[in-house]
């Protein structure tokens, strides 16, 4: 078939596919969860991280923190669409402000020892990781930073005898005096 | 503590959705009783402000609901039990979000203590409903109650309009708390949907619109759901600016049918004129609607030379299959207000008589025509007739899903919004009986039909039941081609024919049936005997069960095969088997 037959499968187009991180005010209720996550799984939208808290216990406002990717015109339904729901205040796309910081935290469980754990330590020490907990065979290093350094350091621990990583997934705020 | 229970305001949580339901001004509610509503019912029973219709099914409550919401304007309510109940909900609630309907359902549900444990007629309601609803709530704490209720009425009815669940469980229902009237002050939180368009895209679109020399209005449900003013300025707006208007499914009757601007409604089984001037227009208006993929076909080959102007009140409903010029966010009422005067404004400085000339070419085809038949009776000639026969009458249509619903859109002229109740989003069968219950008790005095299918109508035909015992005269018109006509018809042309399970081999005897639910049954077979016949079902003041034999073997046209551009048009005349394989081919991923 040289053309598509079906308005389903119509969209085929191959836009560049873009990364973008979410920022989104919801009434802090039950289910409210389930709805974000609902939303992009019913609809098929990507979630690379979520991350979400409690950020202003009076107001019962949580935060939720969204990485994800899609062509523009996705990226555009996927902010309506949480914009619409009923416990959302607001959605504010970090990436487009162009004046955001985004932070993620990881936890890496490297065991060795000899050089390697020496070498570990060292890299440690250059990527500004602290040690969380240590036994004579391993150390465990709290990371904090971009996800992209956040990956170099667990790349540059796997040789040295990396067991685990648990990450945060990525937190955003933006620049300046403002609030979103 | 003695002191405060005698207050006036202190009752329990069944007596609280009682009273809810009358300070929002329900008169009627569509249910069905069960272990986990109980305490709701024994409140319905000593009182006497809001009328209950006991359905025969859940499902038929839902669609009675949302009969009775589409054709006044005001939110449907219905009441069921846990479990089963709610989950018999589901259909309907999607139904009602598809087509943006306001439904107010309350569920109820298991004691409190036993949510979680797997308990008799318990399912996790919210979870269930919460992708097909607007918003959903489950309520743990009865003076919570109030409040909860009177969001649902506000967010079924505000912005884009849409069902919402409130789950109560069973000793929330019994539970004493406290009661507060809707406060027309409160403000939600969080949803306030914006009303008023961007008075700059507004002028924006007023002169896009005043310099177009093709140009075409394209107007859907939304329009309806914004409310007479909405249809009366879309008049105006087409009166003003002598533009040619067409029309979703669901946005039958914001424009009337004998309007001389009417193309007539558009895409898959629209007139070849109206998608023809939706392909050709260099400028399109569309208020309303949503560019679903059954209006645009091909979105690639949509509407390739136009700048368009989008009004919605939903933000999520612009660039979501077609990127569009000019988006405008509001009521429908209050930007097509503001866009009228900017028009006026503006005064027109193209001259559109050509394109007019081309679309009376176009028209000229006449894209509905039909072969008549003096023995058999043509499904097009039997919704002709009936349109005929209902002339004049205070007449709401209603319909199950299927090829007698394409007919019923192209033959039934609809004057007025809110004559027009059909499942267009999710295609529901089934769909149209009981929102003809629905209708018939918001409008006791009209005459109610449901123009229905053999196979649509036996989905929920047990609610004639529900129709004689509260002495609702519905009129269920069937179109009887013993097929599920539509499937056939897709069968015939892009499956080689194979008429897979798409014959009903065993139907029932519909007079017979009418006989055993205590209506009354007619069978019409010849073109002859159809004008009297349709007389007569008008004319009996009971529940009707008409067996209309139609020819068994027709198939509805024109239409665009699905996934092809609005000039791509299969025509009735020209659809021998030859065009309908051209049009047809590389068919079988058609959807």
């Amino acid at each position: 078939m040289d053309q598509p037959a079906s308005a389903y499968f119509m969209e085929e187009r191959h836009d560049p596919v873009e990364s973008h991180t979410l920022a989104v005010l919801v009434q802090n209720e039950p289910g409210v969860l389930a709805r974000v996550i609902g939303l992009f799984s019913g609809r098929g939208y990507n979630i690379e991280s979520l991350t979400v808290s409690e950020t202003e216990s009076q107001k019962h406002l949580s935060r939720i923190t969204i990485v994800t990717t899609g062509t523009p015109m996705v990226i555009e339904q996927i902010k309506h669409q949480l914009d619409r729901m009923i416990p959302v205040y607001r959605v504010v796309d970090m990436t487009l402000t162009g004046r955001s910081i985004e932070r993620e935290l990881a936890m890496v469980k490297v065991r060795g020892g000899g050089d390697n754990r020496v070498e570990a330590l060292r890299l440690a020490d250059a990527f500004r990781a602290r040690v969380i907990d240590a036994t004579i065979e391993s150390f465990v290093f709290e990371i904090t930073g971009n996800s992209a350094k956040i990956s170099q350091f667990i790349d540059l621990m796997r040789p040295l005898g990396l067991v685990e990583v648990s990450r945060t997934g990525v937190a955003a705020i933006g620049r300046g005096p403002e609030g979103m | 503590m003695s002191d405060k229970s005698h207050h006036p305001n202190q009752m329990t949580g069944a007596a609280m959705i009682v009273r809810a339901l009358v300070d929002h001004g329900v008169k009627h509610i569509f249910g069905y009783p069960g272990g986990a509503v109980l305490p709701i019912y024994d409140e319905l029973f000593q009182q006497s402000e809001v009328e209950h219709i006991l359905v025969r099914h859940e499902q038929g409550a839902g669609h009675a609901a949302e009969g009775y919401a589409r054709s006044t304007g005001r939110p449907g309510v219905a009441v069921v039990t846990s479990g089963p109940g709610a989950t018999n909900m589901v259909t309907p609630l999607t139904d009602a979000l598809m087509d943006s309907i306001p439904l107010v359902c309350i569920t109820g549900q298991v004691p409190t203590h036993l949510i979680g444990n797997d308990a008799f007629q318990e399912c996790d309601t919210v979870g269930i409903t919460r992708p097909c609803t607007k918003h959903n709530w489950l309520v743990r704490d009865v003076n919570d109650l109030a409040k909860v209720l009177h969001e649902a009425f506000y967010v079924a009815s505000t912005g884009r309009p849409g069902p919402v669940v409130v789950d109560v469980p069973k000793d929330v229902q019994f539970a004493t708390g406290t009661y507060h009237p809707p406060r027309k002050a409160d403000v939600h939180v969080s949803y306030v949907p914006r009303l008023k368009g961007d008075a700059t895209l507004v002028r924006k679109a007023a002169a896009l619109l005043a310099s177009a020399r093709r140009p075409v209005i394209y107007s859907g449900g939304g329009v309806i759901n914004s409310g007479p003013e909405a249809s009366k300025l879309l008049r105006e707006l087409v009166e003003v600016t002598g533009f040619p208007i067409t029309s979703t499914l669901m946005g039958l009757g914001a424009y009337p049918a004998s309007g001389k601007n009417w193309l007539g409604m558009l895409g898959m089984h629209g007139t070849y004129e109206a998608n023809m001037a939706m392909h050709d227009c260099d400028a399109m208006l569309c208020v309303g609607a949503r560019f679903d993929d059954r209006i645009t076909g091909r979105t690639d080959a949509f509407s390739p030379g136009s700048k368009k102007i989008h009004i919605d009140i939903d933000p999520s409903s612009i660039n979501k299959n077609i990127r569009v010029d000019i988006p405008i966010i509001g009521d429908a009422a209050n930007v097509l207000g503001d866009l009228l005067q900017a028009f006026k404004a503006e005064s027109m400085k193209s001259d559109i008589k050509p394109w007019w000339q081309q679309i009376a070419k176009w028209r000229a085809r006449n894209s509905l025509a039909y072969k008549k038949n003096d023995d058999v009776i043509l499904p097009q000639y039997a919704i002709e007739r009936l349109f005929a026969a209902t002339r004049g009458r205070d007449t709401y249509i209603t319909t199950e899903v299927g090829q007698h619903q394409m007919w019923a859109a192209q033959f039934f002229g609809f004057e007025e919004p809110h004559r027009w109740m059909t499942s267009g989003g999710l295609g529901t069968m089934g769909y149209g009986l009981p929102a003809a219950v629905g209708v018939q008790v918001a409008h006791p005095d009209s005459l109610v039909i449901d123009i229905a299918g053999d196979a649509s109508v036996q989905m929920t035909m047990q609610e004639m039941s529900t129709a004689v015992q509260f002495e609702l005269p519905i009129k269920i018109f069937i179109l009887n081609n013993q097929y599920m006509g539509m499937v056939r018809q897709w069968q015939q042309l892009l499956h080689g024919n194979r008429l897979s399970h798409s014959y009903s081999e065993a139907l029932p005897d519909f007079v017979k049936l009418a006989d055993a639910f205590g209506c009354v049954g007619i069978r019409a077979t010849k073109p002859a005997d159809l004008d009297g016949a349709l007389e007569e079902m008008i004319a009996i003041k009971r529940p009707v069960l008409f067996d209309c034999h139609v020819a068994a073997l027709e198939n509805c046209f024109p239409m665009i095969p699905s996934g092809k551009a609005h000039n791509e048009m299969l025509l009735p005349v020209e659809a021998n088997d030859e065009a309908t394989a051209v049009a047809f081919a590389g068919g079988k991923a058609l959807v």
